[in-house]
């Protein structure tokens, strides 16, 4: 067994721990590992290159950003987050446990598309959810704005992951039953995407818990702000 | 017939202006930078035609482009940028369009969705209207497309005021958006390089005999380990399944399956949640969104990711041996 590629990982490592430039530390792991397996400079440059533009589907985002741009000039933002400020009953904690639902509920129809952070979070749900914090926590700063952000992000992720599992016709499902089916055991699509059910429900309740949570301490903070005015 | 193809070209072009316009500004390292992956997504598809043909010169070509990128990325400094135009032009806009301006934006969820849900119906004059092979993405360009008209309608403004506000935001994102690609090639490299074989006779050696529970841990914390390592489940999942999974836990110790591999891939993401290396869920999102902690999202993550693994280790371990 060779273990030297295995320094690949450590340029990782020690690339992203000392917080230096991704690019040129991701392309330097790839020739670490491909050279330390004995790969000859031309096949090296040949996979890395076959590999990268196989991969041009993940630039796809790059197409939403004229519209996307266009309508922020236009005040999209604004928009979203006067017509959140308007919305009586619409906390934080509904509107992003809301969002989260639909996002699993796409997915478990195979429609992860449909959504994500160009498409749907950057222009309507973090404007929306900037507005509901500030109804209520009106002082909101940088960092704040951060972390709203952040967890509409973490909202995303969650519900599309564990939502795209229970989808039969979709990757993981079909690379599950395909491992087996080379290893001569003969699984339906559907008996492996069933039991990403309970998963799928957990993360839903995990993630809805943390985001209430997450509402709690801002209204305790907005709380001890009164009262310290007060006082 | 509307391919993924030309969607890679749409790209192409846009990133052609987006670097065109970084000339006309005096940013030639940013230019340069936009019009090597142009030329990268411009001509991927001769890439892969040749390659697949026997002819390795363009692929080798491009993967020394690939490096040129990478020496170009750390010169393109990102600059905070401030919003275009000021605050209070933009709220009067949004008080005069309304929700006419939901209108373009949502359309990208919507075209996405009805080419997904009825592309494959749809024909002219006994012609497929859309490929087979990605048609939710092929849709999802189709979208964009649409939704830039409409926002240039409803908007009043011309469409090339949208492809300079485009150029604003990838300029804000920069070398981050270039990362997923170049980790799903790393990907790549480490499996070809026998990475992934490596770990696995590791994790082999350290695993305890006798004992299904911590077999089953083993597989379990591997599969997020690897995940984090390589950035994606699927490059985790074989390799950990041929190392333990199949051998031990479904051959030796009786688990089933379906649910082993089921919720064993679900522990992967978990990792997936928590590592830069699933750049296109963590990092680029992160600067599209211009936090200014580039791993801002993964910490928000973080504890949705214990819990998740958590649960799904226990249904597992309860389930799995029954």
């Amino acid at each position: 067994m060779n273990y030297w590629p295995l320094l690949g990982v450590a340029v990782i490592v020690v690339g992203f721990a000392l917080r230096l430039n991704a690019v040129p530390v991701v392309v330097g792991a790839a020739l670490a590992s491909g050279l330390l397996a004995g790969m000859t400079v031309p096949d090296l440059l040949a996979l890395l290159g076959k590999s990268f533009v196989s991969a041009r589907m993940l630039l796809l985002f790059v197409l939403t950003l004229p519209a996307i741009g266009l309508l922020e000039h236009a005040g999209l933002r604004e928009h979203a987050q006067r017509w959140m400020a308007r919305l009586r009953g619409m906390t934080l904690a509904r509107l992003l446990i809301g969002y989260l639902l639909v996002r699993e509920l796409l997915a478990m129809l195979g429609l992860t598309g449909v959504a994500g952070a160009p498409q749907t979070v950057r222009p309507l749900l973090a404007p929306m959810g900037e507005a509901a914090v500030e109804k209520i926590l009106p002082t909101l700063d940088d960092a704040d704005r951060d972390e709203l952000r952040a967890v509409a992000v973490a909202t995303d992720n969650v519900g599309r992951f564990f939502g795209e599992d229970v989808f039969i016709a979709l990757g993981a499902v079909l690379l599950i039953q395909g491992f087996y089916a080379q290893h001569g055991i003969e699984l339906t699509p559907l008996s492996i995407a069933l039991w990403a059910l309970p998963t799928a429900i957990a993360a839903f309740a995990i993630q809805s818990a943390r985001i209430w949570l997450y509402q709690r301490r801002l209204q305790r903070r907005a709380l001890r702000l009164r009262d310290g005015g007060a006082g | 017939m509307l391919r993924i193809q030309y969607a890679y070209w749409l790209i192409a072009a846009f990133l052609f202006y987006v670097a065109w316009r970084n000339l006309r500004a005096g940013q030639g390292w940013r230019a340069a930078f936009w019009l090597l992956l142009g030329l990268l997504f411009g001509g991927g598809d001769y890439v892969l035609a040749q390659q697949a043909a026997g002819h390795t010169l363009p692929a080798q070509v491009a993967g020394a482009v690939v490096i040129a990128l990478a020496a170009l990325a750390p010169r393109l400094r990102r600059h905070p940028h401030g919003e275009e135009g000021d605050a209070a032009q933009r709220l009067q806009s949004a008080i005069r369009l309304g929700h006419r301006l939901f209108v373009p934006a949502l359309l990208i969820p919507l075209v996405t969705l009805l080419v997904a849900l009825f592309g494959a119906h749809l024909s002219i004059a006994g012609h497929a209207l859309f490929a087979a092979p990605q048609m939710t993405l092929t849709g999802l360009a189709l979208a964009c497309v649409v939704a830039l008209l409409a926002a240039a309608w409803v908007a009043r403004a011309p469409v090339h005021r949208g492809l300079a506000q485009g150029q604003r935001l990838l300029d804000a994102i920069g070398w981050a958006a270039l990362l997923p690609l170049l980790l799903a090639a790393l990907g790549e490299v480490f499996t070809q390089s026998g990475v992934g074989a490596a770990i696995a006779a590791i994790a082999g050696h350290l695993l305890p005999e006798g004992s299904a529970f911590a077999c089953l841990l083993v597989f379990a914390l591997g599969m997020v380990l690897f995940t984090v390592i390589m950035g994606n489940a699927f490059a985790a999942f074989p390799v950990m399944m041929a190392g333990i999974g199949l051998p031990l836990l479904v051959g030796q110790y009786g688990a089933h399956p379906a649910i082993l591999g089921s919720m064993g891939m679900l522990c992967g993401y978990c990792g997936t949640l928590v590592t830069p290396m699933a750049a296109d869920y963590n990092l680029v999102p992160a600067a599209l969104l211009e936090l200014r902690d580039p791993y801002g999202v993964i910490r928000a993550q973080w504890w949705s990711a214990v819990a998740i693994f958590l649960a799904t280790f226990v249904m597992m371990w309860l389930l799995v041996f029954r």
